[in-house]
């Protein structure tokens, strides 16, 4: 099946977008953002709205019909979990296939200050009516907070003895958290402590892919919740025979 | 404006709870100085730059001090003998002890009156530099004259502080009063203030005095073309919480987060540290005339906004009381809170409103710092914007004087300029629609907006009375705000705490005082 962005007819195209470029308001600064709008891929452009910020910087609001499409039947994503359950369900799958708690230590870590990740995922509360982990019966759950050292968090992680580690990265500028994800993979392989645990990795610009690649069993970006987290964390537990 | 009838008494009754509670910490505070502290007086007496290998100067001072067993006397009385010793000045007293010239430990420590004369001018001299900025802005202020609506509080965090000028001035001239330059993520927990102009930094920008002085100087150009002061806001928070603001206070800053209780649950830094730390900087940004801008919003980023509104209160009252402690006046403190209510909740608008309303009347003098939603920002921006606009309602409705703009792309990434003009637009067409709105309305006696304004002061006044019995310490031990438990003894920086000796002397507190 291929598909078009839809506005109110199907294969119209619609698509909005809107940009600042560094130039005066006028009728010139219009004309590239519609150039630029038609080298993005979009025909029939209308920019729809110019408000110059400062002397030499405009605001603009583009409409347009996409000339691209997409073959959405020959695409192919691995999401990160197949089979989410709820709390319940996770506590009885715990119970019935790895017959004791299971550990979770969470942590906001590197020079990262942001707790709401991890929180949102481990906090009693949780959010957005998603209770977290630490309201899970099966499960018991250490939130360090933030600002976690990726060396204090392996500590803290073998006090406890962890079956599952979740990172939380919210602060992405320069890619500043790739470097802090890679060197905890490092520090776990030295340690010799990889394989032994299940490590997981979350934040608002965080995909399943990029973890991945960065050597995580897995990743949770935007419109996850603890029983993604949890439900993907207890069956690649019992997989790779972690018990 | 009292629309809330709120019980005068009980309001006196909380004060009086928090009083104690701050007399009672005020009594440890005194007995102790900090690594941080005697930084902040050597920067005063004018020690500034790096050594050889690039640490601060007031740093290489300092550890000398803790290495030579002399912190317990202040960095003031060691740094008198030696400059009556060796004919130096300050400056280059640090110098060679940068160089491994000098060593403290060799002087033999007079009594402090009688070498305290030559550090004791150079202590006025500073003190007189910040008298000075002092005047020079309540000079433009009345030259241009302060604006009466709700001051636009934006940040500008890019990493780079050119850039980050350029996207305040363009604030600026879109309408922004305040300037906020968020700090490098990790600033907060480095027990030293980085040196000179910095182009790198994760989230924000490093605070240090060069990037202070640039942006201020951008800032008043601006302003003068607009004929607009546009204040700047930094952070005296962290580890370096009275350096910075000394700093501040050197380069004319006008705002700064200065939290008695932020370090602590927030960055894990100790208690104690916290606590003595947040003393000696609110009396500088005090006699500097600098608001403060208390950080009890965030409490609602990990707590819930409806169950735990009291604590933010309690939190209001005591950050009052140590702010009074140290000499800072209500017009000086913009005590925080924050637009955080789930919007899934109903009439979760009318439980902002009474919050709100409520703090302006328990802190009428009180320049309130109302922050944005930020923890139910989602990814639809949409949505965003009619979330910022309610936001802006309030604080049009109930006089809140520091408004931290929400924007629309606040989950997704640092604000693009684009965020920033939308948000001023969103922000200016709402005060001037409803410019008088809240001079227009009362509230329903018993009402949903009375009655919860009144459930909060009284659930804040029992809170109060809880920790005065506990103390302080204890309190922050228990978990009771924003659900952050802390140890008195645990945390970063707790090995920067000393008491004072006897002789200990550090000539600021009097000098500010007597000013």
């Amino acid at each position: 099946m291929i598909i078009k962005p839809y506005g109110d007819t199907l294969e119209d195209g619609k698509i909005q977008v809107s940009f600042v470029l560094p130039v005066a308001d006028d009728e010139r600064g219009r004309e590239a953002a519609a150039i630029l709008a038609r080298k993005m891929g979009l025909e029939d452009v209308n920019v729809a709205h110019a408000k110059g910020l400062d002397t030499g910087f405009t605001f603009y609001v583009v409409y347009g019909s996409s000339v691209h499409d997409v073959d959405y039947g020959a695409i192919e994503v691995k999401a990160a979990v197949e089979n989410v359950m709820d709390m319940g369900e996770v506590n009885e799958f715990i119970k019935a296939k790895i017959g004791r708690k299971v550990v979770m230590v969470g942590a906001s870590t590197g020079t990262d200050a942001h707790t709401v990740g991890i929180d949102a995922i481990m906090n009693m509360k949780g959010f957005a009516g998603h209770y977290g982990l630490e309201r899970y019966e099966m499960i018991e759950a250490y939130n360090l907070g933030s600002q976690v050292k990726n060396y204090e968090f392996i500590q803290q992680a073998k006090a406890v003895n962890a079956d599952v580690l979740l990172v939380s990265q919210t602060v992405t500028q320069k890619d500043v958290h790739v470097a802090n994800l890679t060197e905890l993979v490092e520090m776990l392989e030295a340690d010799g402590l990889r394989e032994r645990v299940v490590l997981v990795c979350g934040g608002p610009r965080i995909s399943n892919e990029l973890a991945k690649e960065l050597g995580y069993d897995a990743g949770f970006g935007q419109g996850k919740y603890s029983e993604d987290v949890a439900s993907f964390a207890v069956q690649e537990i019992v997989q790779r025979k972690l018990i | 404006m009292n629309k809330l009838n709120l019980d005068d008494k009980k309001i006196a009754q909380a004060r009086k709870y928090a009083r104690n509670v701050a007399e009672d910490t005020q009594n440890f505070i005194d007995r102790h100085t900090t690594v941080a502290i005697e930084r902040s007086v050597c920067r005063l007496l004018g020690i500034d730059g790096v050594d050889s290998v690039g640490v601060p100067l007031p740093n290489v001072v300092v550890e000398h001090l803790v290495e030579s067993g002399l912190i317990g006397v202040g960095a003031a009385i060691p740094l008198g003998a030696a400059m009556e010793k060796w004919s130096l000045s300050p400056q280059e007293v640090a110098e060679k002890i940068g160089e491994g010239e000098l060593d403290l430990s060799e002087i033999k420590l007079e009594k402090a009156n009688k070498i305290s004369e030559k550090i004791q001018k150079l202590a006025e001299t500073a003190v007189n530099q910040i008298k000075s900025n002092r005047n020079r802005r309540t000079e433009l202020l009345a030259k241009y004259g302060d604006k009466e609506t709700p001051l636009l509080y934006v940040i500008v965090a890019s990493g780079n502080i050119y850039e980050d000028v350029t996207q305040a001035v363009a604030a600026a001239k879109q309408g922004a009063d305040v300037i906020a330059v968020i700090r490098s993520t990790g600033q907060s927990l480095l027990d030293y203030v980085p040196h000179g102009a910095t182009t790198e930094g994760f989230g924000g920008t490093y605070a240090t005095r060069e990037n202070f002085r640039i942006m201020r100087a951008a800032l008043d150009e601006v302003g003068e073309k607009l004929g607009r002061y546009i204040r700047l806001c930094n952070y005296a928070s962290g580890l370096c919480m009275p350096e910075i603001a000394v700093l501040g206070a050197l380069e004319r800053l006008d705002i700064m987060l200065n939290d008695a209780f932020y370090g602590i649950l927030f960055r894990d830094i100790n208690p104690e540290r916290t606590l003595i730390d947040q003393s000696f900087s609110r009396q500088i940004n005090g006699f500097a005339g600098i608001i403060i801008n208390t950080g009890e919003d965030n409490y609602l980023t990990t707590a819930d906004a409806i169950e735990e509104a009291h604590t933010v209160l309690t939190s209001q009252f005591l950050n009052e009381q140590f702010a009074l402690m140290a000499g800072l006046p209500e017009e000086q403190m913009g005590l925080g809170h924050a637009f955080e209510i789930d919007p899934s909740v109903t009439n979760g608008f009318l439980y902002e409103l009474a919050q709100a309303q409520m703090a302006r009347e328990i802190f009428p003098k009180a320049p309130l710092k109302y922050m944005p939603p930020t923890k139910f920002m989602t990814g639809d921006i949409f949505r965003g914007m009619v979330q910022n606009a309610l936001f802006n309602m309030v604080t049009v409705t109930t006089g809140q004087r520091i408004h931290l703009l929400g924007m629309l792309t606040e989950a997704i990434h640092t604000p693009f300029m684009s965020d920033r003009a939308l948000s001023i637009d969103n922000a200016e067409y709402i005060f001037n629609t409803m410019k008088d709105f809240g001079d227009e309305i009362i509230f329903r006696e018993n009402g949903k907006i009375y009655s919860r304004a009144h459930k909060v002061l009284d659930e804040a006044c029992e809170l109060l009375a809880e920790i005065e019995q506990n103390k302080l310490f204890a309190t922050l031990e228990k978990g009771i705000f924003a659900g952050v438990k802390r140890k008195r003894d645990g945390g970063k920086g707790r090995e920067g705490v000393f008491e004072k000796s006897a002789d200990y002397f550090n000539p600021f507190p009097n000098l500010l005082n007597k000013s």
